[in-house]
């Protein structure tokens, strides 16, 4: 099981609240978190990555244990914490005005 | 009972504004989508309860929102805006090329007739279509490759196609408008479009005559008389009685001929609104005095309608897609701030009212008139 943590918005289009858990099948990685992610909440398509290119938006940040891991390649492992849902993998809307 | 719903999209959220008749008392409802940028909402006119809602947010980008109840409820639809082929280049605001990338929906049509099929427009500038309600939506690039596309530049806004304007008599023939491209009208129902903005001078652009590089910032047609448009222009308000092939300047005793809104009054077609605009950077009214022009001679001469809008220290803007007219008998006229007011006239023009004084910043305005 992994955690993933969204931000306010992307919990509303999701309609759940609190963290969001997924199972997936081998390595935990971005591409197979969020792959898995956007299976079980289609709504969530576009919004996190561009489609077509899969590319993180810009103003979006992933974090995992303290960590930064927005320009890690996604097919990068996670943190084993993260793999084993000891941690979350936190998607994180970048702190701007407006 | 007759009545009507007023639709506004600002920078937090969509609000939906309901009255009888009279237009004097008024339900507001909302936010819906509290925190995103709504841009545009906008209703089918085959189907009353069906409404359409471009949502988007710097952080997470387009989503599309469909309502079959009039609002009270909402679902999410399809937001896979794709270009049809590569798309290339466009030019960037200094003139060097610039790839093109889909940012927003701007502005959305519904069929005169179907209510799922309906148009997108979008920035970077292309015309977008789905006919099974904004589940998919596919590229009309023919507008895109004309063969000026790749002299296209935004305005300081963007490049965004803000406006569509389907003919009521025919429906292959659609005009929009792209800011800072101009305006195109196709035939044939989106395969091919071509430029309509002989007439138009902007002294902005290298060849102030030429056949593209206009900020057309909105144009506005009559149903009963589908070749007379009528544009305001980044300056100029202009007209074109023979759909778009040529237009001439009608921006007669205007303080300003600056602006964004213009539209039409719903049973005079030579009436028509405008709300002057200080500019080229102030972008708030001409002495502090929020005043709609109303000309019923289809432009030169204009009148200023002041009764219940502010005459001092109003220092907002009103946005190239928030005004709109009913079609009740007395046709009644819309209009939204940056200021978060949204301003209503049940007599034609001759007096307003606030109808809601302190909203987001207004993007758009739409109005209903149920029966």
């Amino acid at each position: 099981m992994i955690r993933i943590v969204l931000p306010h918005h992307l919990r509303t289009l999701a309609r759940v609240d609190g963290e969001v858990t997924i199972e997936i099948e081998g390595q935990a990685t971005q591409r197979a978190i969020l792959d898995a992610l956007e299976a079980r909440y289609p709504v969530l398509q576009g919004t996190i990555r561009d489609h077509g290119t899969l590319k993180r938006r810009p103003y979006l940040r992933f974090y995992a244990c303290e960590e930064d891991w927005s320009h890690a390649a996604p097919d990068a492992p996670l943190p084993a914490s993260v793999a084993a849902g000891v941690e979350p993998f936190l998607v994180i809307g970048a702190m701007a005005g407006g | 009972m007759s009545g009507v719903r007023v639709l506004v999209g600002t920078r937090k959220g969509a609000f939906i504004l309901t009255s009888d008749g009279k237009r004097e008392r008024w339900e507001v409802n909302g936010p819906h989508f509290g925190g995103w940028e709504m841009y545009h909402l906008k209703a089918s006119p085959a189907d009353p309860n069906r409404l359409y809602a471009s949502q988007t947010s710097g952080w997470f980008g387009q989503i599309m929102q469909r309502s079959s109840d009039g609002g009270k409820t909402w679902e999410t639809v399809g937001n896979k805006f794709i270009y049809d082929g590569v798309p290339g280049t466009h030019q960037w605001y200094d003139g060097t090329p610039h790839p093109w990338e889909f940012k927003r929906v701007w502005h959305l049509e519904p069929s005169l007739t179907d209510p799922d099929t309906v148009y997108a427009g979008v920035e970077d500038a292309a015309m977008f279509r789905t006919t099974d309600g904004a589940q998919t939506w596919h590229e009309l690039k023919g507008l895109r490759e004309d063969g000026t596309g790749k002299q296209w530049s935004p305005g300081a806004g963007g490049l965004g196609l803000h406006t569509i304007l389907i003919d009521p008599t025919n429906p292959k023939r659609i005009f929009i408008a792209i800011s800072a491209a101009g305006a195109f009208r196709t035939d044939d129902g989106g395969g091919t479009w071509r430029p309509i903005n002989k007439g138009l001078v902007s002294p902005q652009i290298p060849n102030p005559t030429a056949e593209v590089g206009h900020c057309v910032h909105r144009i506005a047609l009559h149903r009963s008389r589908p070749d007379t448009l009528f544009m305001q222009k980044h300056w100029d308000v202009m007209r074109t009685d023979n759909g778009g092939e040529e237009w001439r300047e009608v921006s007669g005793n205007l303080p300003t001929d600056f602006g964004f809104v213009i539209d039409v009054h719903a049973h005079e077609p030579e009436t028509i609104f405008v709300v002057p605009i200080k500019s080229d950077s102030e972008h708030y009214p001409p002495e502090g005095k929020l005043r709609v022009y109303r000309s019923r001679t289809g432009g030169h001469e204009w009148e200023p309608l002041t009764k219940g809008l502010p005459q001092s220290n109003c220092y907002v803007n009103v946005l190239r897609d928030a005004m709109a007219v009913d079609s009740m008998d007395k046709c009644g006229i819309y209009f939204g701030t940056t200021g978060g007011q949204v301003y209503g006239s049940a007599d034609g023009g001759d007096s307003w009212n606030a109808i809601v004084h302190d909203l987001p910043a207004v993007l758009s305005v739409e109005v209903q008139t149920l029966r």
